[in-house]
Formats: C-alpha cells, sequence, structure tokens
C-alpha cells in the first residue's frame, strides 16, 4: 500500500505538516478560519532534537496492534490497508493510545474519541495534504512494498 | 477439518478471523451460553452512561457470522468436555465433534461468602450485557447503589451509574481504590474526582446485609437500594480440568496455545498468560491479551506456527474525563513526575522499563508500553530523554529508518 515515508534528513522542523493536516480535517475552506487563533490537534506531529527533526504520523502497520487491542471493534484495516477510526463506535477509552509504539493515536480535541492519520482519505483532500505541502520532501507518499 | 470455539467473545472472534485467514473452507461452529451477537464486553459500563448503544456495541458488523462461514450456537451452553470421542457436549445433550477446538470461555464474577447476602433481593454483577441490562432497570433518581469492590469493574460500574440514581457507595477492604493498578499517589488523584459522585467506605468490608443495609466491620451502616458485587472474577476452566487438563488457576498453555490436551487449545481470561514483566504466570483478564491470544491459537488451529511471547498487563480505565494508563510490573527503580491532577511513575530493573503509571497524561503512552512488551534494552534509547516524555527522538536513527523511513524490506509492522 502507500505510506508515508519521512527523510528525516530533509526535516526543518518547521511544523507546516501539523497546521496543514489540523487545516485538512477542520471542515472548512478557509484556512485563516480554520486555524487562526485557534489551538491546533493534529494527528502528525514533528518531533524537535537539538540538529534532528522528523514528522511522526500512523504506519498503517501491516500487523495493526491498535486494531488488535481496540475494546468496541472501533478501530478496523480496510482491505486497502488503510487502519481506519469510526468515531461512532469509539468510546474514548484510550487503549489504542497506551498499545501504539509511535504514538501516533491521540486522543480528539473534545477529549472523547481518538483521533489518528487516515491518509485524508476521510477528508475532501483525498490524499494525504501534509505530503502535498511538504517544503522539502521530507514527507512522501509513496508505494515501497 | 471442523473448528469448534467455545465463547464469543474477544478471543473466540479474533480466533475465528485468524483460522479463516488461513483455511478459507474448514467447518467453524462457535457455542456460546451468551445469546448475543459479539461486543465489547468492557463496553456495558459506557452503554449504562449513554456513550454507547446496543448497536454500536457489535464488536464485528452485522455479518460477521455469514461472512466467514460460521455455524453458531448461541444460547448453549457446553458442559462436558470428551477429548477421547473428541466432542463438546451441551446442556441440552447434543454432542457436537471437533477436529481442533478453542476454549474462550471466559471468567465469571466471584462471589465471596458474605453473611445475609441472601437477604438482598436486588443485588447484581457487572460482567455480562445481560447484567448491565438487569441493572439498568433498577436505575431512577432516587435510588441508592451500593457498589462491593472498588477494582476496574466496581469503579466503570459507578461511572456508568452515578448521573444515573440518587447515591453510590463504594466498600472495598484496599486501603486505595482500584489496587491493583495504582500506587497511593495515583489512586488518591483519582479518588478525588470520584469522590465528587460517590461516598467511599475503604479499609473496610460488609459484616452482614439486611435487606436494605450494610452492616460494616467497622461499624459503619450504608443504606441502599440496590447493590452490585464486583470484588473479582474466577476463570472458567471447568470443561478442561474435568476433561483431565492442567489448570493451575487458569488454564495452562504453550506459547501456541495449546492446552495439555490434544487438539485443545485455550484463550482469553480463562488462561494463564506468562507475563515478561514479571517473569511469572498470571491471568490477564484484559481484551487486548485475549485477542493476542485468540489470534495466535487460531493460526495454529489451522495449520500455522504463531507464538504469543509478549504479555503483558495493561490498563486504559477512563472515568469522567480523567484517563488512567498503566502497564506491566511495578517493581525496581523509579522515576516519578507529580502534580495536583497529573502523575507518572515508571519502573525499571535490569535495564528493562518494567511498568508505569500514568495518570492524566496519556500523551504517547504506547512507546512506553513498546519498551516493556518487548523488552527492549534501555542501553539502545535515550532512557533519561524517554523518562521526561515519551518519544522517537529517544530511539537511534537506525530504528526511526526502520519504522518510519521504511528502511527495512518488510514495511512497516508493529513490532
Amino acid at each position: 500500500m502507500k505510506r508515508i515515508y519521512v527523510n528525516e534528513k530533509w526535516c526543518l522542523g518547521c511544523h507546516l505538516c501539523e497546521y496543514e493536516c489540523a487545516f485538512a480535517n477542520s471542515g472548512l475552506t478557509d484556512m485563516v478560519k480554520a486555524l487562526k487563533g485557534k489551538v491546533i490537534h493534529p494527528k502528525i506531529r514533528v518531533e524537535d532534537g537539538e540538529e534532528v527533526h522528523f514528522a511522526v504520523n500512523c504506519r498503517h502497520c501491516s500487523d495493526p496492534i491498535c486494531v488488535h487491542s481496540c475494546i468496541a471493534g472501533a478501530l478496523s484495516q480496510g482491505a486497502d490497508g488503510v487502519v481506519g477510526i469510526d468515531t461512532d463506535k469509539c468510546v474514548g477509552c484510550l487503549t489504542c493510545v497506551l498499545v501504539c509504539p509511535y504514538g501516533a493515536i491521540m486522543p480528539a480535541a473534545d477529549g472523547h474519541v481518538a483521533q489518528k492519520c487516515m491518509l485524508c482519505i476521510d477528508n475532501v483532500c483525498g490524499e494525504p495534504n501534509c505530503v502535498k505541502y511538504c517544503l522539502n520532501n521530507a514527507i512522501v507518499y509513496e508505494e515501497r512494498d | 477439518m471442523k473448528y469448534v470455539i467455545i465463547g464469543n467473545g474477544t478471543a473466540a472472534i479474533a480466533a475465528a478471523e485468524s483460522i479463516r485467514a488461513r483455511d478459507g473452507r474448514g467447518e467453524i461452529v462457535m457455542i456460546a451460553d451468551e445469546p448475543y451477537h459479539t461486543y465489547g464486553r468492557p463496553l456495558i459500563s459506557y452503554y449504562l452512561l449513554g456513550k454507547t448503544d446496543a448497536e454500536r456495541m457489535k464488536y464485528r458488523a452485522d455479518d460477521f457470522y455469514s461472512e466467514n462461514g460460521i455455524e453458531t450456537l448461541f444460547g448453549k451452553r457446553a458442559v462436558k468436555l470428551d477429548p477421547e470421542k473428541k466432542e463438546i457436549v451441551l446442556a441440552d445433550g447434543e454432542r457436537i465433534g471437533y477436529d481442533r477446538l478453542l476454549l474462550a470461555t471466559g471468567s465469571r464474577p466471584f462471589d465471596p461468602p458474605m453473611e445475609g447476602i441472601e437477604r438482598v433481593s436486588h443485588r447484581f454483577h457487572f460482567m455480562t450485557f445481560a447484567d448491565a441490562l438487569a441493572l439498568e432497570k433498577e436505575l431512577s433518581p432516587e435510588k441508592r447503589v451500593l457498589i462491593v469492590g472498588a477494582g476496574l469493574i466496581g469503579l466503570k460500574c459507578l461511572e456508568g451509574i452515578a448521573d444515573r440514581v440518587a447515591s453510590v457507595s463504594v466498600i472495598d477492604m484496599a486501603d486505595r481504590i482500584l489496587p491493583s493498578v495504582l500506587d497511593a499517589y495515583g489512586a488518591g488523584i483519582v479518588q478525588r474526582e470520584l469522590e465528587k459522585r460517590a461516598t467511599f467506605y475503604l479499609k473496610d468490608s460488609v459484616a452482614t446485609f439486611e435487606k436494605d443495609r450494610a452492616y460494616l466491620k467497622s461499624g459503619k451502616q450504608v443504606a441502599f437500594d440496590v447493590l452490585v458485587v464486583a470484588v473479582g472474577v474466577r476463570p472458567n476452566v471447568e470443561l478442561l480440568k474435568e476433561a483431565g487438563g492442567a489448570v493451575s488457576r487458569g488454564i495452562l498453555t504453550d506459547d501456541g496455545q495449546r492446552t495439555t490436551l490434544q487438539d485443545v487449545y485455550a484463550a482469553g481470561d480463562c488462561t494463564e498468560s506468562y507475563d515478561v514483566t514479571a517473569g511469572s504466570n498470571k491471568i490477564l483478564a484484559l481484551l487486548p491479551n485475549a485477542q493476542f491470544q485468540g489470534a495466535c491459537a487460531g493460526t495454529n488451529m489451522a495449520g500455522g506456527d504463531a507464538h504469543f511471547t509478549n504479555a503483558v498487563p495493561m490498563n486504559a480505565i477512563g472515568f469522567f474525563g480523567s484517563h488512567i494508563l498503566t502497564a506491566g510490573s511495578y517493581v525496581g527503580e523509579t522515576y516519578e513526575e507529580k502534580s495536583e491532577r497529573t502523575y507518572k511513575k515508571l519502573f525499571y530493573a535490569d535495564g528493562k522499563l518494567k511498568g508505569f503509571i500514568l495518570v492524566n497524561m496519556p500523551e504517547r503512552a504506547g512507546i512506553y508500553t513498546s519498551l516493556l512488551r518487548n523488552a527492549v534494552p534501555l542501553t539502545e534509547v535515550d532512557f533519561e530523554a524517554l523518562k521526561r516524555e515519551p518519544g522517537l527522538m529517544a530511539f537511534s536513527a537506525s530504528y526511526r529508518a526502520e519504522k518510519l523511513a521504511g528502511a527495512a524490506a518488510s514495511g512497516a509492522r508493529e513490532e
């Protein structure tokens, strides 16, 4: 399947991917209205070291421990390999947060359910908006396996 | 090949899925005494809370059994296992033959002897959907509820009912709430939150019950209309034990979930697991563990070669917006961060992370869980950085190259 891969040597740590993620999932078409003055809750996060920066989001594992651990059957893996969350079924217990080895699933803004990257197939973008706007190709969306 | 699965919970479903992934043709029969479509057991408190409903509680889609070619015998109880004839006997006398059998029989509430308990007419357990439905009928704004047991089940019940009744009281012999998953400081934070909704009687127990009153050993009295007994669970091991299979506290299996009886496997709350953080066998009656075991059993039943070797205790529990995430064993040296409402405590020994408690700081906890499940040597990571904040920066560049940049040929995997 196509996955997001990280080229950490190219990452400037600009955090633009986080803003593009929040925008893509805001349901709004005006970036200023969507983001200005708001605390964002992106599904991708940039880790910053002294020299090293890199973005982390859901790896869409081939053997996803979050799906296996979900107490509600709210997480599932589609035939396309995408690990998705049904927020209608999610009760916000955070078992998925407890098991994800990448720390790539987190409580949603309202705190009542979990949220995770679904490669923008769950919003109007259709393809990862974080990758589209990454200035330096520090994240790419590719078929490798 | 005919596969028979006793149970319809997480371990049973995971096993059926794993069998089907390898064997599209074999016959699969699932037998369960509960008459429901598979549902997430831990969701019953969320049901009472109004956060889910019978439809959304379904653990798998409506067409799960038909899509997977599974014959269901629900509402039927298996009462005997005959390993010689390779048959299961149901309560109505029907005999079901098997080539491979999975026991995913779960656990049942433990009822300690309590004087006068028979005088209490409105008393309930809190394990099954049927329990939740029965309890729900008793809930109304004037009712006083007494819960015996301040463990996971008792307190999730409290959360589910608190806003639907007049008052809730909770009694436990331990000196703190959630004694099996929290230490005193962590329990204190959670208890202060819960005391807005309930009255706690700790280091205390019921000396005797009258119909609507509990007389405690301390001399206190608690009047109630509805009693919930949630003092613990016992694994359902009888089918295997009476057939001569090896049982300690739970059913004993190898790391492929095979019992000591030929072609009989076991998974879920009825079994013991080898806790890698404690180095000893435990009953880990936890949903993720049931899934891991069930998937392993199913693979092996269908001729595969799976091993489940990294069981650990882990709990994610929320109460009224608070989140408690814990895993592993509380042994060795510790690292702590405390505030009024948050708490982090890490436990490490022998150069490995052994356990953790996180109260109201759930962010990226899975990075800690992964370290202890996989017994990662702490020399391979920047543990000082990880103590303060779980992140992948503390791992080697080669680890990140493999996990994030696809350097490994196998692609992204969870471990």
